[in-house]
């Protein structure tokens, strides 16, 4: 204890705080390495060969770079198509949901609406629901609506349900939205409408993208739902086709490490472009 | 940011009954017809489906043709099923490895970052560190279970190799295959799966405490220990109370990586709610007992989230009663 209180004391010796602060360091570095460990393991066994692989075991590091069984796995499934659903589902998912998000959190939190902590808690409530209580009537619904196996029926759904939480962040951040400038917009002879994109929206753009960033992977990883709503090879996204695949223990460990790595790859990639967007937006997120 | 939103947040509240108060100044109802598409898309999408499930668990259906009344009858049945109190036990399971264990381990990583890595090795080794932590959680839970499900194989597989070259060997174990073991095999992929979450939320919160809050605690001669229990963790409790929450729900609701990893099995002993009304509708096709078992989970996670709603505005009431 000694030690730690002597790194809070910056005159002290600085032998003293070196003990205390290193073996926090090293312990927290060795937390992180555990943490990443997997995703080392996995890209270091997706380039070696079955033979190199079946030899020297999933510890070994590569000898050379074998990428064909990723090719092997990317034509197996038809991997391009399974990205191109995510992408095209995710995207119109997060920018439908914004869209809905903010009109709800517009009525509520700038237009103040009557009962309006009623409707917050409605749709607070709908973000909660689990998905099981409403998976077999949109997988009723849906075949009777012709919907059944299509992207658009998955998209629809999830723009509701992603909503359900923009609208409840949204409607706190519009909340405190300034009312001087609404009120000089309005004196300016803009309507409601134009006040909403011309103001509004411009000026939430922080919040706004946090949300697209969070609705996209959010969408992308969901499981459940596109489970059981897409069939079909030609609509599966990609987390749907490495799940169902897995699920049915057809693969070799060559081909489980291709398809772990392809599924890592786009969530490092995003993780990448958007650290700053995501961690902020948790902290926006965690404030309810 | 963070800040500013957070103090908004709270801000709004006060506005709010400030307003109240006073009375509505203009008429507000037209700004409705902005809601109008909200409304609607919700009540096709997420209320009548709801109330269908819900309407379903009293009949038995096998999914075509026409339900038949049944009233109770699926609720007394699940009463005596012991898979479905299994189901719920391991659900505890689940809470504990991804809300308690992460929540407290959270806590100590973010404060430990915070504390000794932030104000030592400078913002940049804390962004790495807070990263590694964090990359689970942009996984897809499919691609998380793939990973582990790989690393757990019992032959071939990453740790039981990892156990043999250090010398362990007598503690390898078919992780997920052994029906004592693979519940908890599963908790420990949760746990990796879930720290990531608490520990970004709490660092944020952090970021909020008055320095001075510290500096004064210090100077009372409070050790790391004592300044950790009197100051971070009342500061930062509306963090605990919000990860608690969700992470909670969070776990009641697993299903992917149950699915991935074991299929509810060896033998039911990693089945879950959610796995199990699954496999209820899709599989066995008793779409009614299905139902009945996804309306007791939501009842279950509706009651935790008005009871976790309650205590968290009742905390901060009765903060900002201590603050006017």
């Amino acid at each position: 204890m000694t030690a730690v209180q002597a790194v809070r004391t910056k005159s002290r010796p600085p032998v003293r705080s070196v003990v205390g602060r290193y073996p926090v360091l090293v312990a927290l570095i060795i937390g992180a390495l555990f943490m990443v460990l997997p995703f080392l393991i996995v890209t270091v066994n997706a380039v070696k060969s079955p033979a190199e692989y079946s030899a020297n075991g999933p510890l070994s590091l590569p000898e050379g770079v074998y990428l064909d069984g990723l090719k092997d796995f990317w034509e197996r499934v038809d991997f391009g198509q399974k990205l191109v659903n995510s992408v095209l589902i995710s995207g119109s998912v997060a920018l439908l949901a914004v869209v809905l998000s903010v009109l709800n959190a517009y009525a509520i939190g700038v237009g103040r609406i009557k009962g309006r902590t009623w409707v917050l808690a409605f749709f607070v409530l709908a973000n909660m629901l689990p998905q099981e209580a409403l998976v077999y009537p949109v997988y009723y619904l849906s075949k009777e609506a012709g919907l059944y196996d299509t992207r658009l029926s998955v998209i629809i759904v999830f723009t509701v349900i992603q909503a359900a939480f923009g609208t409840y962040l949204l409607s706190a951040v519009l909340g405190q939205f300034p009312r001087e400038i609404i009120e000089a917009a309005k004196i300016d002879g803009a309507n409601k409408w134009q006040v909403l994109w011309r103001i509004v929206v411009p000026v939430s753009r922080p919040t706004i993208g946090v949300l697209l960033v969070f609705f996209f992977i959010w969408t992308w990883n969901e499981f459940l739902l596109p489970l059981v709503m897409l069939i079909s090879n030609d609509n599966q996204t990609v987390s749907v086709a490495l799940g169902v695949l897995q699920g049915q223990r057809l693969m070799d460990a060559t081909m489980t490490n291709a398809a772990a790595l392809l599924g890592v790859l786009p969530a490092i990639v995003f993780f990448l472009v958007f650290q700053r967007t995501l961690t902020r937006g948790i902290a926006v997120g965690a404030v309810k | 940011m963070t800040v500013t939103v957070e103090r908004g947040a709270r801000g709004g509240r006060v506005t709010e009954k400030h307003q109240h108060a006073k009375g509505p100044r203009r008429p507000r109802d037209s700004y409705t017809l902005f809601l109008l598409p909200g409304i609607l898309a919700f009540f096709a999408i997420i209320i009548v489906p709801f109330l269908m499930n819900t309407g379903v668990s009293f009949t038995e259906w096998q999914g075509v043709g026409t339900p038949k009344w049944a009233g109770l009858a699926n609720y007394r049945e699940l009463m005596g099923d012991s898979e479905f109190w299994a189901s719920f036990r391991h659900s505890l399971f689940m809470v504990v490895a991804m809300a308690a264990v992460p929540t407290v381990m959270g806590l100590v990583l973010a404060a430990a970052l915070f504390d000794f890595v932030g104000k030592h090795f400078g913002t940049k080794t804390v962004a790495v560190l807070r990263a590694c932590f964090y990359l689970p959680q942009v996984l897809p839970i499919a691609v998380a279970g793939i990973v582990w499900s790989w690393i757990l194989a019992p032959e071939n597989g990453s740790l039981n190799e990892l156990l043999k070259a250090i010398g362990l060997g007598g503690l390898q174990q078919d992780w997920l295959g052994d029906p004592d073991i693979a519940l908890y095999s599963v908790m420990g992929v949760m746990v990796w799966v879930q720290i990531g979450f608490p520990l970004v939320i709490f660092m944020a919160g952090l970021q909020r405490v008055d320095p001075q809050l510290y500096e004064a605690a210090e100077l009372d001669g409070a050790g790391w220990w004592r300044r950790f229990w009197h100051v971070t963790l009342p500061q930062i409790r509306p963090e605990i109370h919000v990860v608690l929450l969700w992470c909670t729900i969070a776990a009641l609701k697993v299903f992917g990586a149950v699915y991935v990893l074991t299929k509810g099995g060896p033998g039911g002993a990693t089945n879950v709610p959610s796995y199990f009304s699954f496999t209820t509708f899709f599989e066995k096709t008793q779409v009614g007992y299905g139902a009945a078992i996804s309306t007791v989970l939501t009842v279950v996670i509706l009651v935790l989230a008005l009871i976790g709603l309650k205590l968290q505005t009742r905390a901060e009431d009765a903060e900002e009663g201590l603050r006017t």
